[in-house]
């Protein structure tokens, strides 16, 4: 920041909150102003927290579905409309998210209503993520309005386009720190009949993550494959007390029944086999998407830890007896440490066992001051991230710090 | 030989820069720097050995390149990038040149950088259920490795024998079963690329999930403009139980387009759904003999997956769908044999059609609901042209593939199907879709990109690539058109 900027800033009396409720209105807001931080409805308060005071970009004025055609299993919205109005419209249509937005607020205690775009920008991808794709994987089009106050076309609204540049690979993930988008356009899927959960009880965290990749290696098509340690496990009623494996299968019942038949026959070797119904199911995954297990109202350090499969229960291993769960076949570790002393430690791991990236989703005000909460890139990716955000915000309107 | 003569005499459509003099004249300057990079045969610079590489599968344009450089090595590539950008010489990436569009096109004061010798399966991990492998390895190479553990790699291309996977990576490509399970880049978990100036970048991994931007995301379908990935990790898949392609005849293309809507609606969503209409089914019986209905107009080749409860359940249900579409004819494969015959004869589909005249093959998708119209429209606009044309596409996901038949040694034929193929992709636009879905932009499309896209779209665009290479020396007559690129952009071409 120049010295000049920073006066400006210091000179600021107070921020302000912009509250757009078109796109028209957000380019020209952006045209005329500067120093914005872009949010939906605040549920994901993630990031690092820095101290000059900034504009709010209050993007949940630009709300409203645009279109929706069951038959095309696409759904055009605009970027602040809430997911509960989405979630609403789909089940109206049958159909569903298939990236299974997760929900922080449970964990983080915030208030409001998610967003679509919040969604988006933060590629909150759920259960389903490591064999359906990640939010991004369903993300097919955006309009957005960069740090000029152009307004950008990206995508469209078909499944497969490689028409230039996929600039909304960039949007998504991006935590709001590149432009905001005033309009999305994604992937909708038919909701299914059934889903089922085998699960596996009492077995250690090395054998689930092998019995895991045992299920993964057949055809049965497994939706959800996560372990919960037996700390983690006793919350669940649905459960009986002992560590769980959970294998989720989804579809016609007549198809989830056979392949849950077929998939205890092939994991006998794990003598305790229980089978959780439609509605345990719901419930259990639910909260393992919207990490429940620690949601307990306080700001102890929560991280999400992506890393190869296999190298989930190593990497956890590194902290002793913990408190951690896995998704992703293993290889998304939720892991609730005690303390601010953990960050070299967390990093540390994840290079250990083989490299990934681990986000600080929950902590105090002031570790957020005090760390960086999403994982540094390499210096060489982070030269090109660096000229990346500069091609889209040349004036550094946006608000970046919160990946800093 | 300039390029611009060389354009007007092949097909005077797709303008290409003149080629910059200072660079042809210090060509032996440039092949010596180039095999002390890459010593024995990875220089080839005699025109009978370049002459593969003056184009790709998209036959129209050729041009022969400065010099081909074919290195085994990241380490390799690294030098020769940063050798080529500091001499501000072109470079063509190439994969296998198996291209649609043109994207591996040369030009002739270009250097084309060939991936040919990195085929290496670096690492198989299947309880992580991924592979890397260098990108000079073909498509099907991946799946051929993994099948016998139960295993393989999902997008197909049509051109999977032959295409490489840092190609796919270029394009993005799809294939017929990514209905399902996606395309490249929701397949694809890393890559090692090197920058234009010789940095070495490794993004992704074995892990999934970028920690910051996503650039992995950006990198694939970029083609080759911003960087050369020289390793890739892949997702590998638990194959099906069983898989059954089932055919269903239609009187109508209409009947066809509406049964499709109708099964994706109801909640079925089949592993493939491709579509060919008579011309296309008399193409690929005369070659695969594979058995399709001859009686029909339309033709639906269904695959569903899993056990054969499971398929017959699924079945039962897309029967009934398609009998509200009156379907004539439901023929099931009967064997293995039965079922990879009917998957030959649409897999060759377009050598195939080669076989009985020159083709330009479109690539436009459109939302599901257009299909009936645009199916209809292409039929209007090529006979308008006085010309014929095969549909054989992947209905699923809306990817029409128009084979508009031509005679390649005819002039004005041949301008006639390149100026049809153009009014069939604005077709594919107006109704909501876009120019390309699988085969990439490359020459072909780059003159139509304002067409679906403002200024200021492919300002974002062209801001994004130039962050990645700033002089645009990355197969840098490809994508962008030239009208669009003003001033400030090099490698605009004086053409």
């Amino acid at each position: 920041m120049s010295v000049l900027q920073q006066e400006m800033r210091d000179n600021m009396s107070s921020v302000k909150t912009f509250k757009p409720k078109s796109e028209a209105d957000l380019a020209s807001m952006i045209l005329g102003g500067d120093n914005f931080e872009i949010i939906g409805g605040g549920t994901r308060a993630i990031g690092k927290l820095d101290a000059p005071p900034r504009n709010l970009l209050d993007m949940t004025g630009v709300s409203g579905i645009i279109d929706y055609e069951p038959a095309e299993m696409v759904m055009i919205a605009k970027a602040g409309t809430p997911i509960a109005d989405i979630e609403k419209a789909l089940k109206k249509g049958g159909q569903r998210m298939v990236f299974e937005p997760l929900d922080y607020r449970p964990l983080l205690g915030t208030k409001g209503k998610p967003t679509i775009g919040g969604a988006i920008a933060t590629n909150a991808s759920g259960p389903r993520r490591f064999v359906a794709g990640a939010c991004r994987d369903s993300f097919l089009g955006a309009r957005f309005v960069n740090g000029k106050g152009d307004i950008i076309k990206a995508g469209g609204r078909v499944m497969k386009n490689v028409t230039g540049l996929d600039l909304i690979k960039l949007l998504a993930g991006s935590w709001g720190t590149i432009a905001p988008m005033s309009e999305v356009t994604f992937k909708v899927v038919p909701q299914v009949e059934t889903e089922a959960t085998l699960v596996l009880y009492g077995i250690s965290d090395l054998d689930a993550a092998k019995a895991m990749a045992s299920a993964m290696a057949t055809p049965c098509e497994v939706t959800g494959a996560a372990h919960l340690p037996q700390n983690i496990a006793e919350q669940f009623k649905e459960l009986d007390g002992k560590s769980a494996t959970l294998l989720r299968l989804e579809g016609f019942e007549k198809s989830v029944n056979l392949r849950i038949e077929k998939l205890q026959a092939i994991l006998s070797d794990y003598s305790e086999q229980h089978v959780l119904n439609d509605k345990q199911t719901k419930t259990v995954w639910t909260s393992l998407r919207d990490v429940t297990p620690f949601s307990d109202g306080t700001q102890d350090p929560v991280w999400k830890i992506s890393v190869a499969p296999m190298a989930g229960h190593q990497l956890v291993a590194e902290f002793g007896p913990a408190d951690a769960y896995y998704d992703w076949q293993g290889g998304l570790v939720w892991l609730r440490l005690d303390g601010d002393h953990h960050v070299h430690k967390v990093r540390a791991a994840v290079k250990k066992v083989g490299g990934g990236h681990a986000t600080l989703v929950r902590a105090s005000d002031e570790h957020r001051r005090s760390v960086s909460v999403f994982q540094p890139e390499n210096p060489a990716v982070a030269e090109i991230s660096k000229r990346i955000r500069k091609q889209f915000d040349p004036l550094g309107k946006f608000y970046t710090g919160r990946m800093g | 030989m300039t390029a611009t003569e060389m354009t007007s005499e092949t097909s005077s459509g797709i303008q290409m820069p003149k080629p910059d003099q200072a660079i042809l004249a210090r060509r032996e300057e440039i092949v010596s720097a180039l095999k002390a990079i890459v010593p024995g045969e990875g220089v080839v610079d005699n025109e009978t050995e370049m002459r593969p590489f003056e184009t790709d599968g998209f036959l129209a344009y050729r041009f022969m390149p400065l010099a081909v450089v074919l290195p085994e090595t990241t380490e390799q590539i690294a030098q020769v990038l940063k050798y080529l950008a500091q001499e501000g010489v072109p470079v063509i990436p190439r994969g296998a040149g198996t291209s649609l569009s043109g994207g591996a096109i040369p030009q002739e004061d270009a250097v084309i950088v060939g991936l040919s010798r990195m085929i290496k399966i670096l690492d198989t991990n299947y309880e992580n259920r991924t592979l890397t492998v260098q990108a000079g390895a073909t498509n099907l190479s991946i799946s051929d490795a993994v099948a016998s553990d139960g295993f393989f790699y999902a997008p197909d291309p049509s051109s999977q024998l032959a295409c490489s996977i840092g190609g796919n990576i270029g394009m993005n490509s799809g294939g017929a079963h990514c209905l399902k399970y996606g395309v490249t880049t929701n397949n694809l978990l890393g890559v090692k690329m090197v920058l234009i100036d010789g940095t070495v970048v490794e993004i992704g991994g074995e892990h999934l999930d970028a920690p910051g931007l996503d650039l992995l995301g950006i990198i694939c379908g970029s083609e080759g403009q911003l960087g050369i990935v020289t390793e890739a990790t892949v997702r590998l898949i638990a194959k099906p139980a069983g898989a059954r392609p089932v055919m269903f005849g239609f009187d109508t293309s209409e009947d066809a387009g509406a049964c499709v809507a109708d099964i994706i609606g109801t909640g079925i969503v089949p592993v493939a759904i491709e579509f060919m209409d008579k011309p296309a089914i008399d193409i690929c019986e005369a070659f695969a003999k594979a058995g399709y209905p001859m009686d029909v107009n339309a033709l639906l080749i269904v695959e569903v997956e899993g056990s054969d409860e499971e398929m017959d359940d699924m079945l039962a249900r897309i029967v009934t769908i398609a009998k509200r579409h009156k379907v004539k004819v439901v023929k099931e494969s009967q064997s293995a044999t039965e079922a990879a015959l009917i998957w030959k004869g649409r897999k060759s589909a377009f050598g195939a059609t080669g076989r009985i005249a020159d083709y330009i093959c479109m690539d436009g998708t459109v939302p599901l609901g257009q299909l009936p119209h645009v199916l209809n429209e292409t039929a209007r606009i090529v006979e308008s042209y006085g010309l014929r044309v095969a549909n054989v596409f992947h209905a699923g996901d809306g990817n029409m593939h128009p084979l508009i038949l031509y005679n390649i040694n005819d002039p004005i034929e041949a301008q006639k199907a390149e100026d049809c193929g153009m009014d069939l992709l604005k077709l594919c636009v107006d109704a909501g879709g876009c120019l390309t879905g699988e085969h990439g932009v490359g020459i072909e499309k780059r003159d139509l990109m304002l067409y679906q896209y403002t200024q200021e779209d492919l300002d974002q665009q062209m801001a994004v690539r130039a962050a990645f290479d700033p002089e645009w020396i990355l197969n840098p007559s490809k994508v962008f058109p030239f009208e669009a690129r003003g001033n400030e952009r090099p490698a605009t071409g004086n053409a």
